[in-house]
């Protein structure tokens, strides 16, 4: 036994740091509210605190840090978009990925494996040439591959994927996965440093509006005075925006995933099938970590349903038929806030000092960083970053939508 | 596998259903304006609570109106739709 550990048992109290500081009470006032501590609202105090000085700010969170849907994706990040403001601003996600364990000195296991779009048919291939000369244009790596550069990658596949054959696919070699916690626990870690506070248990229940701005925000622990306030809370963006009456497309629909139990390594790479509704990487500790496609209803709570594991693990099998003895060990679901373009929901409102960092629907994982960065950005100079000038909430009453839905990750 | 009640043909899978959205009345098109309008085509109301919705049972093309909590995943009713009272 380490003799560090003997620390543990002599001293009354934690003789290590805590990873939080722990706060009983709300301050009064506060420079900036981040309502939602997930990698979005961390990241954004994290970014306001380093870069701009900003560091009187209180983190809200109703239920524990990084348990929304920074806790419920399937860790995936890639940036092989369709339109030109989706490109660039996940490109810069992606660079910024790559060096932020070394920012945050903590280990988010930040994996390259390479990311297939599997493509089943002749529609499917069209799109991936269209993605592929996109990024391209982007200094992006996209590469259309044929089934042989499948097979070879993921040699266990069965082209013929059940009556539905591969016909080739999009490569994009940056595609990778990372610890999803890790990241929230990082952000968090390093704004709790700079002095900003975190809140957990804490809901909001209010929010105060004099004359178009935001004045304050009520909370169950008590009123807090603020101009600023930033909103970065996914499924339950809606019940926000309605305490501010603020209309907005956001619909909530639960996205369903589950792991496998672990298996010894065979599958290096990330495979993606649209016409199949799935997603399969392989952990480090071995799980297969799955997905499949939006519930087909409205539902705003995270139950899990029977219908999703069966119908995801028999598409499986038509691509891994090997697969079949292994056992589901655990499923889940978050909420979804979808877009009629699938494209987010980002920057200054028509209410002042009221930012919104909504709508990332099925893709917010990988947009952690850059998200952060273009937010704390926004929050500070009370102007939109340039490159969310494509995602403001304004685009629909000028019916000027962005148009992601092709580089969805599988059809929804 | 969660049920739901067909107006017409009883309780089925809810494999069964498509689901059509929360009815929402339509401005009139010719005299709405373009911000009325863009209201009407994009925004929703995603906060939870009870709402009306349209579903189709689709192996027999049925049409009709469902009473749903959204928040707790239950269905309450489901009737057949008969204009706006």
């Amino acid at each position: 036994m380490p003799w560090r550990l003997l620390r543990f048992a002599l001293s009354s109290k934690h003789p290590e740091p805590r990873m939080f500081t722990r706060h009983d009470t709300l301050k009064p006032t506060y420079d900036v509210v981040i309502i939602g501590a997930g990698g979005h609202g961390l990241a954004a105090a994290y970014y306001l605190a380093r870069d701009h000085g900003i560091t009187n700010i209180c983190v809200l969170e109703k239920g524990y840090l990084g348990g929304g849907n920074t806790g419920r994706n399937t860790t995936i990040i890639r940036s092989n978009y369709l339109t030109p403001e989706g490109v660039k601003f996940y490109d810069e996600s992606v660079r910024l990925w790559q060096d932020l364990s070394q920012d945050f000195d903590l280990n988010l296991f930040y994996s390259n494996r390479g990311h297939f779009t599997l493509a089943h048919t002749d529609a499917a291939m069209r799109t991936s040439r269209w993605r592929a000369e996109v990024n391209k244009h982007y200094g992006i790596e996209s590469e259309v591959v044929g089934p042989e550069f499948v097979k070879k990658t993921a040699p266990m596949i069965d082209l013929a994927c059940g009556g539905a054959p591969i016909l080739g696919g999009l490569y994009h070699a940056p595609g990778a996965v990372a610890r999803h916690d890790t990241v929230a626990w990082g952000y968090g870690r390093g704004a709790d440093l700079r002095g900003v506070e975190i809140h957990q248990r804490t809901e909001v229940t209010g929010i105060d509006v004099v004359g178009g701005k935001v004045v304050g925000v009520q909370t169950s622990k008590g009123r807090i005075a603020t101009t600023k306030v930033l909103c970065a809370v996914a499924g339950s963006t809606p019940r926000i925006l309605k305490m501010i009456d603020v209309r907005s497309p956001l619909y909530i629909h639960p996205l369903q995933a589950m792991v496998s139990e672990p298996i010894k390594p065979w599958l290096d790479t990330i495979l993606v099938s649209g016409s199949l509704h799935i997603y399969i990487s392989q952990s480090s500790r071995g799980e297969l970590v799955m997905g499949a496609s939006l519930d087909p209803y409205e539902v705003q709570s995270t139950r899990s349903t029977l219908d999703f594991p069966e119908g995801l693990a028999a598409h499986m099998l038509d691509m891994f038929p090997f697969l079949s003895n292994v056992k589901v060990m655990r499923q889940w679901a978050g909420m979804a806030d979808m877009t009629p373009d699938f494209a987010p929901i980002m920057g200054k409102t028509p209410v002042e000092g009221f930012y919104l960092d909504a709508g990332w629907g099925t893709w917010g994982f990988k947009a952690t960083p850059v998200c952060g960065k273009t937010m704390s950005w926004t929050v500070a100079n009370d102007r939109n970053h340039e490159l969310i000038t494509g995602f403001t909430l304004d685009r629909f009453r000028d019916y000027a939508l962005t148009g992601e839905k092709g580089a969805a990750s599988v059809g929804h | 596998m969660k049920i739901m009640t067909c107006p017409v043909n009883g309780p089925r899978a809810i494999t069964e259903f498509a689901y059509g959205g929360e009815i929402r009345p339509m401005p009139n098109p010719n005299t709405a304006s373009d911000d009325q309008w863009a209201d009407y085509i994009f925004n929703r109301n995603g906060a939870p609570g009870m709402k009306r919705e349209w579903w189709c049972h689709t192996p027999s093309n049925t049409w009709f109106v469902a009473e749903r909590d959204t928040e707790r995943d239950l269905i309450m009713r489901t009737y057949l739709y008969m204009g706006e009272a």
